[in-house]
């Protein structure tokens, strides 16, 4: 009888890292079924691609930094960075966009700062915003839903040429066709036209934003499911739709010929993504619950902010950037009220 | 059943209490030898009162408790004391803690003990005594001596007993069995309790997973008086700690840092209340309770109504262990138990429950990964604290950052490493960062200690120091004291027979003596004054003191001298000469230090200033004196010889009146209360010097007809260094008035008075026939005036063009100044040109004048020199030459002087 000594808790949850990334893969799951079905194989291809990138740089890194590289291969955490890589990516992006993008979320962003649980900046959010701003001709360059260019039934370009062109063996330009600007970009190079009058004129507006509405539908389905699971707390997403909300309905009451309705915000670009699977990341986001309230809450503002009036087609990762900045701060201002105390402390010192 | 609240958190492992509750609570088996370890509870370990070889009775007290919060041991069975030393104890540690052994005879003997009557009718303290002398100890895992806790009705209000039969922790079912079982021991021990403490309301709080107990008790309740209400809340750990429990069933929160008392409430476990009515109603001391054996390693998990002191491989045995199957022995529950590496480890008071396991039901911890903050912990924690943040500090080793975030309200439950998906054991990483948090304060406080006495001890020494020094100095006065008297004495013997034939020597002895004194005052209050330090005022008055002796036996000289000098009909040349020099002398000294001071700028350039201008007039009066004396020697000037030291005492007298008034000022603005004293001081001198001032006045009065050029001379002299003085004060007022100060007010007062002086002084010098210059004698102060004007200006210019250059000052600014310093410069200029010509309208050159002047001082310096070194025959002519040279320097001095 070898009797072992060990502190207590004697019990463990089944629960572990490795499974939340996992759940986090399969909720995903609907989000790449809509994309593909709507924009074509490229978003498969790219999610591939950004996956098979990642575990290479991961490993290379572990390898670099002598740490077991099984053992941190299979948290997955990095296959989940790829992911959100890869749907945020447009479909038909290049694959040295991809690897570049890649290479600064898992390597930059991720591991010089210390891997897992230490980067202070969402490593898939760096990197897209990264990209955004170094290769804007590449990253606004978006697929035409195929329901703006088929009459009859589902018609989107070949798997086989969706690897042509992502792997620059085809070019650009023969999928002319198959390209278009997004919903978001449309509304803002709408030039003097009201918000009524763009949904009237623009065939993407007009005809094609069902498609993002069934995408945004499939991310919230992933969401709940999520939220189901005890992967994360409702504060963060309802924090951030909700202040999205919120603004947009304020302006849109003001000035619906300004302005989106609000409904449009919460539905395009990457709303139901960040909400769910980007603002969520706990690593990177406010701690406490109070405290991911205010996170989540900055985040739909930022986007709104940005999206209205900068210049950018959307701004999920700068807002989700800025709010990962604040989130020390906000962990400062927001610890709980311990059991037994009169009020929560506040700031990091005594007489703070 | 009222209403159940909530607490934060908490999470819901397997039960597995199913396994040990299938079976009735069985008799243990008796062991051979007994572990009966000293700190079996919270506080300090009993005293041993047996020995080794000693032979004792089942219930015996083996070990008293020592202090107020510790707990008896007794024999939990008949036998003999093997040994007392060190085992190993139920620890985290798998330390080793001092133990009686105890040989059981098998016999199972009794000691001679019987319950209570009616312990309602006892005074509290005697129950309470009663109890502890039971060595009862909380049964519910930490083991705090019960009596503390049942004295509490003394000094708290306690308006709720909350009897804690939650047992949250999966596994343990022995309070279950117990409620089961021996319900109605169960109700005895509250009643025993309730009596003690009298609360308002009685609360057994239990969870939803122990129907049969809770039926138990509710039959054993039918008829109880009592106010009691069973409240089933539900399963869910940890509901059974006890701040989660008192939340969960009153909603109140005990405050951080205090105990249930502070809000009126009180818990006791179940099981210890079935102790006190073990021991109240039949006397027995607390040598057996009941340990759920369980554990998939276990061939009948069961529990055992089980002898302290019984080692756990006997109970293992008795449950059918496998070997084979079992990897982990858990002492207490899964979520907060330990485990143990040695089954000889006995059985104590606090030992609720035992867990066999096998690899698989409690496997190892897989390894930890990094922390993703996922804040599954945060939603589990019962104490409401952020873990994430805690384990984030404490792996930093950012203690207070930890404390901050509430880290020592943890309690320790598991619940955070029980959901950590990255495995992290953070209970562990709490447990260390408290330990060194404890560690480091008790560092500090033992340097804080460490400090004070160090304190302590150097101001001890420091007080010893300053005691001895005070001695040393108490003997000094006190000798300075008696040396001081007995020179009074002997300086009063002397002056006694100086009216006679003039012991001179005594006198000039004394004067010497006195004047060493008042340099020494002086230097004294010099080195205060720079050091700036203490007691000035003290100081000055004992200068004061000082001036005053030196000043009278001075005088006392003097007059004795004069004696001579009158009995010899004529002033005393040589005696003269040497005052002169003296003067002279002086003067040159206090000059330097009146330059030296005015440079470095420091304070009491006015105090040096003033007595410059005094030791001028002295110098002056005293050549004047010593040259009278010498024409006189023809003439019979034995009156203006007399007029002159008339003069000298006059202005000796002055010269205290005005020390004594600058010294009354300073003690009116440093607020000391010795000024009334000095006022009076101040005002006799004063009469004094109005006495001198007569006589002198009327000695020169008589002397006046027959007045003679240097008569005159002098009384230029004062005119002039009234007009001196009259000038150096309004230029004081001025600045006083453009600093705003305070003083000018009282300046103003003095200048009119100097002005008033100076306009005595130059009468007298008109009535003595000074010619009617008075024009131009008022006109040439002016050229000083306006060179300093000039001065002024530049330098006020040079400030205001450097803050130019900086940036500071305004162009019209510097402008205007450098108007005003050109005009000033123009105005000197033409002044200058004036007196040039004036000078060559007197048909002197200025320069020649000057030079010529020189010349004849340094004629006079040799002479007096050559006369010094002299034999007794040249002396006279030598004396003539000497007299001749002064006369011409004092000329030309004066000549000189009329133009500048």
């Amino acid at each position: 009888m070898a009797l072992i000594r060990s502190s207590s808790p004697h019990l463990h949850n089944a629960g572990s890292t490795p499974k939340i990334m996992r759940l986090l893969l399969i909720a995903a799951l609907p989000g790449i079924a809509a994309m593909t079905f709507f924009f074509g194989w490229g978003t498969l291809i790219q999610i591939g691609w950004a996956m098979l990138l990642a575990l290479g740089f991961e490993a290379a890194v572990m390898k670099l930094r002598r740490r077991p590289v099984a053992f941190y291969l299979r948290d997955s955490s990095a296959l989940v960075t790829a992911l959100l890589l890869g749907l945020a990516l447009p479909p038909f992006s290049p694959w040295w966009l991809t690897l570049v993008g890649v290479f600064v979320a898992i390597v930059i962003a991720k591991h010089l700062y210390g891997g897992l649980g230490n980067n202070p900046f969402n490593p898939a959010m760096v990197a897209y915003a990264l990209l955004l701003v170094s290769f804007p001709v590449d990253m606004t360059r978006w697929t035409a839903p195929f329901v703006l260019h088929a009459d009859d039934g589902w018609q989107v370009l070949g798997l086989i040429d969706t690897f042509k062109v992502i792997f620059g063996a085809l070019d650009h330009s023969a999928i002319d066709a198959f390209t278009s600007a997004t919903p978001l970009d449309e509304l803002r190079h709408r030039g003097g036209l009201t918000t009524e009058e763009a949904f009237r004129e623009s065939r993407v507006l007009a005809d094609g934003v069902g498609a993002w509405h069934a995408v945004a539908a499939a991310y919230f389905m992933g969401g709940v499911f999520l939220l189901y699971r005890k992967v994360f707390t409702w504060h963060t997403p309802l924090a951030m739709l909700g202040s999205l909300a919120a603004i947009s309905t304020l302006f849109y009451l003001f000035a619906p010929d300004n302005f989106a309705d609000p409904f449009f915000h919460l539905t395009m670009g990457a709303t139901m993504l960040g909400a769910f699977f980007i603002a969520t990341d706990p690593v990177t986001a406010a701690t406490s619950n109070r405290g991911k309230l205010y996170y989540g809450a900055g985040i739909g503002v930022l986007v709104y902010v940005i999206r209205t009036w900068g210049s950018y087609p959307d701004a999920v990762a700068f807002a989700v950037l800025l709010m990962n900045l604040a989130a020390p701060f906000i962990d400062q201002y927001t610890q709980p009220r311990t059991y037994g105390h009169a009020k929560p402390k506040r700031g990091l010192k005594e007489d703070a | 059943m009222g209403h159940v609240f909530a607490f934060h958190g908490g999470i819901h492992p397997p039960e597995n209490k199913r396994q040990s509750t299938r079976k009735p609570i069985r008799q243990a088996p008796l062991p051979q030898h007994l572990v009966l370890p000293l700190a079996q509870h919270l506080g300090a370990p009993a005293e041993p009162l047996v020995k080794p070889g000693d032979r004792v009775l089942k219930g015996q007290l083996i070990a008293s408790a020592a202090g107020r919060v510790s707990a008896a041991l007794h024999a939990p069975t008949s036998g003999v004391i093997s040994s007392i030393g060190p085992y190993p104890v139920p620890h985290a540690s798998g330390m080793e803690g001092t133990c009686i052994m105890l040989e059981a005879d098998g016999e199972e003997r009794w000691i001679e003990h019987q319950g209570l009557a009616d312990f309602r009718r006892m005074p509290k303290s005697e129950l309470i005594d009663f109890i502890r002398n039971s060595g009862i100890a909380g049964m519910g895992g930490a083991g705090f001596p019960t009596d503390v806790k049942l004295h509490l009705g003394e000094d708290h209000i306690v308006n709720t007993l909350i009897i804690n039969a939650a047992e949250c922790e999966p596994y343990i079912t022995a309070d279950d069995m117990l409620m089961r079982e021996r319900a109605e021991d169960i109700v005895a021990g509250i009643e025993v309790i309730a009596h003690l403490l009298e609360p308002s309301h009685i609360l057994i709080g239990t969870e939803d997973n122990k129907p049969q107990a809770v039926r138990a008790l509710e039959k054993a309740l039918k008829g109880c008086k009592l106010n009691i209400d069973i409240r089933v809340v539900p399963t869910k750990y940890p509901s059974g700690g006890e701040k989660q429990l008192i939340k969960l069933l009153t909603d109140v929160e005990v405050p951080s840092g205090r105990i249930p008392a502070d809000v009126g409430i009180v818990c006791q476990n179940v099981g210890t209340a079935y102790a006190i009515a073990r021991a109240v109603r039949h006397g027995e001391p607390l040598i057996s309770r009941i340990v759920t054996l369980t554990g998939d390693a276990l061939g009948q998990p069961q529990n055992f109504e089980t002898l302290i002191g019984t080692p756990y491989q006997l109970l293992l045995e008795a449950s059918r262990v496998s070997d084979r199957k079992l990897y982990r022995l858990v002492v207490g529950g899964p979520m907060m138990g330990f485990a143990v590496d040695n089954d000889q480890i006995p059985v104590i008071k606090t030992t609720n429950c035992l867990i066999a396991s096998t690899y698989d039901e409690m496997p190892p911890a897989p390894p930890a990964q990094e922390c993703i903050r996922c804040g599954l912990c945060e939603q589990v924690c019962p104490a409401e604290l952020l873990p994430q943040q805690l384990y984030w500090f404490a792996k930093g080793r950012e203690l207070d950052k930890a404390k901050h975030h509430n880290l020592f309200d943890c309690i320790e439950c598991g619940a955070c490493s029980y959901v950590c998906s990255s495995y992290i054991p953070l209970v562990q990483y709490y447990r260390n960062a408290k330990a060194e948090i404890r560690t480091e304060e008790a560092e500090q406080r033992k340097a804080e200690h460490a400090r004070q006495r160090f304190e302590a001890r150097q101001a001890r020494l420091e007080a010893e120091k300053a005691e001895k020094e005070a001695r040393r100095k108490a003997r000094a006065e006190e000798a300075a004291r008696n040396q001081a008297k007995k020179k009074d004495q002997s300086e009063a013997v002397a002056a006694a027979p100086s009216g006679g034939v003039g012991d001179l020597k005594a006198l000039k002895t004394a004067a010497a003596v006195a004047r060493t004194k008042l340099k020494k005052a002086q230097k004294a209050v010099d080195s205060a004054r720079e050091s700036g330090s203490g007691d000035l005022a003290a100081l000055e008055s004992e200068l004061q003191q000082a001036q005053q002796k030196a000043d009278a036996a001075q005088q006392a000289l003097d007059a004795a001298e004069r004696g001579d000098a009158q009995a010899a009909g004529q002033p005393d040349l040589k005696q003269l000469k040497t005052a002169a020099a003296v003067a002279r002398t002086k003067l040159k000294q206090a000059e330097k230090a009146l330059k030296n001071a005015e440079d470095k700028g420091q304070d009491g350039v006015e105090a040096l200033r003033a007595t410059v201008q005094q030791l001028t007039a002295k110098a002056e009066a005293a050549q004047q004196a010593y040259e009278t004396a010498e024409k006189g020697e023809s003439a019979g000037g034995a009156d203006t010889a007399k007029v002159a030291e008339l003069k000298a005492d006059m202005d000796a007298a002055r010269g205290k009146v005005e020390k004594a008034q600058k010294a009354l000022d300073d003690a009116i603005a440093s607020g000391s209360p010795a000024a009334e004293k000095m006022k009076a001081g101040v005002e006799k001198l004063q009469g004094k010097y109005e006495d001198a001032r007569k006589a002198w006045e009327a000695a020169a009065g008589t002397a006046q007809p027959g007045a003679s050029p240097a008569k005159l001379a002098e009384l230029k002299a004062d005119m002039h260094a009234a007009g001196a003085k009259v000038e150096k004060a309004q230029k004081a007022l001025d600045d006083a008035i453009a600093s705003g100060s305070p003083a000018a007010e009282k300046m103003k007062a003095g200048v009119a008075k100097l002005q008033g002086k100076y306009n005595e002084a130059h009468k007298a010098w008109l009535d003595a026939g000074g010619e009617a210059q008075a024009p131009t004698q008022t006109e040439k102060p002016d050229l000083k005036a306006l060179k300093q004007q000039v001065s002024i200006m530049r330098t006020k210019l040079k400030k205001a063009e450097k803050a130019l250059e900086e940036g500071e000052g305004s162009e019209a600014e510097v402008q205007e100044l450098r108007q005003r310093h050109d005009a000033a410069k123009a105005e000197l200029d033409g002044a200058e040109q004036a007196r040039i010509a004036e000078a060559a309208a007197a048909g002197v050159d200025l320069k020649q004048l000057q030079i010529d002047a020189a010349l004849a001082r340094a004629a006079v310096t040799k002479a007096e020199r050559a006369l010094g070194k002299a034999g007794d025959d040249d002396r006279e002519a030598l004396r003539q030459a000497l007299q001749e040279a002064n006369l011409k320097a004092e000329e030309l001095n004066q000549t000189l002087s009329r133009f500048e």
